[in-house]
């Protein structure tokens, strides 16, 4: 990224220097210092960034809220009595709290999975200063590190947060795939109010042949979700990734990949539902950095009242990276004449031979099948459920598990019906 | 049972039905037969509620009821049918969830509980089974990939479901080949009774051979202009509809 022309600091930019400045050890360790560094020579994206151009941060964040407290006793007391009603996505639970791994309430690994801190990870090298400035302030974290050949069963990371009041919250996981492993995990965000800035990392590393399947849920209401997911696959390796997102008032998901080896297989999906003021961006860059790599990218929003979706794919094929196969799509469904989505698919293509496409459809629903439902007597808030759901499902199809899906399509029909609700009042 | 008075409707500011008076009594067949352009199908839309036309006058009486302020959904409920001339595909929705939606819809609309799995699929399989429907085709997205045979045996499998007062069926008989056709006949044959009433709307007296009118009207330039027995069906046959097209031109 280019130094962007020298801006006045912010209010919200000048808070996070103090605030980097006085977290415990952050200053002293070097790595967290040029992260740091990074973020601050760059300051918090605007317009006149262009892979945030439709999400100005530096307009958006006004003020940096205070960082979380660190799990105490009473806290991780708190969370336990909550997360037991959290009905389980996957048979094995690890907790954070406000970035914190917590042991005492996670599950041992299944076989085949070792936990050690979130140290360093080589793979997040990403240069964008959202990434750096939740590397610089993030706690250690967690690292679940897949053995080679193992076949572990899924695993659910569960993103806690707690506190009162506006509240800044980071965190970084680490998710290594070993060669000729195979693998699920599920990251869920919870807790979150209104008040709450989130900024989360994960870094993905596929070895040689081996398989990751990845989900993440925005299941709270965050006022920032500002989420990185920075994605390595090497020789063969295959990644499925699915995002859900229905809460949260400014989400930005963004994921970076490289396809580092020949034949590595990426697989991007997933479904925005978004109402009231929320907006919700997602940011792709995929780069096939080898060659006969294939990606495919497929994402659905539905927008309704006077929400704003965008959806941004780039897909880089570098010289040399032949026989690509790529494939995207974004399709949304606008259901008010003030919802807004923004798509704009990209490709940059410095090889010869590859085979790759993009479309992006934006429209209403139909209203020849909406009459056709109603002249068979369901009301027009059923019907448009109705379709709505025929809509996000293809979405959801994209997640192999089945128990997965049917749980996130339960979470859409929560969505659709509190929606059905609020338009009937 | 259905009194429609002095109706004019138009789309997007030209007029389709002109001062249309009809009556359909109860338990009474009636075929409307008319020329291409007539505005038959915008009488079953007008009827059927979509919100596409305007009504610039007039009455549509249900028993009674003007039904013109209503929502499509609520005329559903009310016991009115509309088998469509295309057949909408909704993809994404299994046929049987879109049954099973409609079908408890109705019921909640009366005042009724939904009907249990096991009862909805008795009567589904019965009815799917008079009509020679392939159970595999339940599973499939709602008309999606459908022969026009296949379309049309749905609407009729529907129609049986709902059990309307009033049928409106809007050019049913095209598209189909003469053995899907009869299949057709035959499933609103078996729905005919001294309770409901049908508004059969056609081109051609073909599916008149095989569903037999009590009464024929002939519809030109938006309104009806002559009335009679199953004969008139024949004798449109032999004569075509030059007589009405040209009449007042």
């Amino acid at each position: 990224m280019t130094a962007a022309p020298a801006l006045p600091r912010t209010a919200a930019e000048l808070g996070l220097a103090e605030q980097f400045r006085a977290a415990p050890g952050a200053a002293a360790s070097s790595a967290r210092a040029a992260a740091f560094h990074r973020f601050e020579s760059a300051g918090l994206p605007t317009r006149r960034v262009e892979s945030w151009h439709y999400t100005d941060l530096r307009v958006a964040l006004a003020k940096a809220a205070p960082l979380a407290a660190p799990p105490d006793e009473a806290t991780i007391a708190a969370a336990k009595d909550r997360l037991a009603t959290l009905p389980r996505l996957a048979p094995a639970r690890l907790v954070l709290i406000n970035g914190v791994f917590v042991a005492a309430l996670s599950d041992p690994p299944p076989a085949g999975v070792t936990l050690a801190p979130a140290a360093a990870s080589a793979t997040f090298s990403v240069d964008d200063p959202m990434l750096a400035l939740a590397l610089a302030l993030a706690p250690a974290g967690v690292a679940a590190i897949v053995a080679p050949g193992a076949k572990p069963s899924p695993i659910e990371v569960v993103h806690c947060f707690a506190g009162e009041g506006p509240r800044s919250v980071y965190s970084r996981l680490v998710i290594d795939v070993g060669a000729a492993a195979s693998a699920a995990f599920v990251e869920r965000f919870v807790g979150a109010g209104t008040e709450t800035q989130r900024h989360a990392s994960t870094a993905i590393d596929v070895a040689a042949g081996g398989a990751l399947a990845h989900v993440a849920a925005i299941e709270d209401e965050p006022g920032l979700h500002v989420e990185s997911e920075v994605v390595r696959l090497a020789e063969g390796a295959a990644l499925d990734a699915f995002a859900f997102v229905a809460g949260g008032a400014l989400v930005r998901r963004q994921i970076f990949a490289r396809l580092v080896g020949e034949r590595a297989r990426i697989g991007l999906a997933g479904l925005g539902l978004l109402d009231g003021r929320r907006h919700a961006d997602t940011t792709l860059e995929v780069v096939h950095a080898a060659p006969r790599g294939e990606s495919r990218e497929f994402y659905r929003h539905i927008v309704a009242d006077e929400a704003n979706g965008v959806f941004q794919g780039k897909v880089i094929v570098q010289p040399g990276a032949q026989k690509t196969d790529g494939a995207m799509k974004s399709q949304a469904i606008l259901l008010s004449p003030e919802a807004t989505m923004n798509a704009k698919p990209e490709l940059e293509i410095f090889a010869d031979d590859v085979v790759c496409g993009h479309g992006a459809t934006i429209g209403a629903l139909d209203p020849e099948q909406l009459f056709y439902l109603q002249a068979r007597g369901l009301p027009p808030a059923e019907a448009e459920a109705m379709l709505l759901e025929a809509f996000g499902a293809e979405a959801i199809s994209r997640v192999a598990d089945a128990e997965l899906a049917e749980a996130l399509l339960a979470l859409m029909r929560d969505w659709l019906a509190r929606r059905g609700r609020g338009s009937r009042s | 049972m259905l009194e429609i008075k002095n109706l004019s409707a138009s789309i997007k500011g030209n007029v389709i039905l002109d001062g249309l008076n009809l009556t359909v009594k109860t338990g009474e067949v009636a075929a409307i037969m008319g020329p291409n352009g007539s505005g038959k199908s915008t009488l079953s839309y007008v009827i059927a509620g979509k919100p596409d036309y305007e009504v610039t006058s007039g009455e549509v009486l249900l028993n009674g009821e003007n039904i013109l302020g209503l929502a499509p959904d609520v005329r559903a409920a009310r016991g009115i049918f509309l088998a469509f001339q295309y057949p909408i595909e909704i993809p994404g929705v299994a046929t049987m969830t879109f049954l099973k939606a409609t079908l408890n819809a109705q019921r909640r609309a009366r005042g009724l509980a939904d009907l249990t799995t096991p009862e909805f699929m008795r009567i589904v399989r019965t009815a799917a089974q008079g009509l020679k429907v392939d159970p595999d085709i339940l599973k499939r997205p709602l008309n999606v990939g459908f022969s026009g045979g296949e379309k049309k045996r749905m609407e009729i499998l529907q129609m049986t479901l709902l059990a309307p007062r009033l049928g409106v069926l809007d050019e049913t008989d095209s598209g189909l080949d003469i053995d899907a056709l009869r299949i057709v006949a035959d499933g609103v044959n078996a729905l005919r009774g001294p309770d409901r009433s049908f508004l059969v709307i056609t081109h051609y007296q073909r599916l008149l051979e095989h569903i037999t009118p009590d009464v024929v009207h002939v519809m030109a330039r938006g309104h009806i202009v002559k009335s009679g027995g199953p004969e008139l069906a024949l004798e449109l046959e032999r004569n075509g509809y030059r007589d009405y097209v040209t009449e007042a031109a």
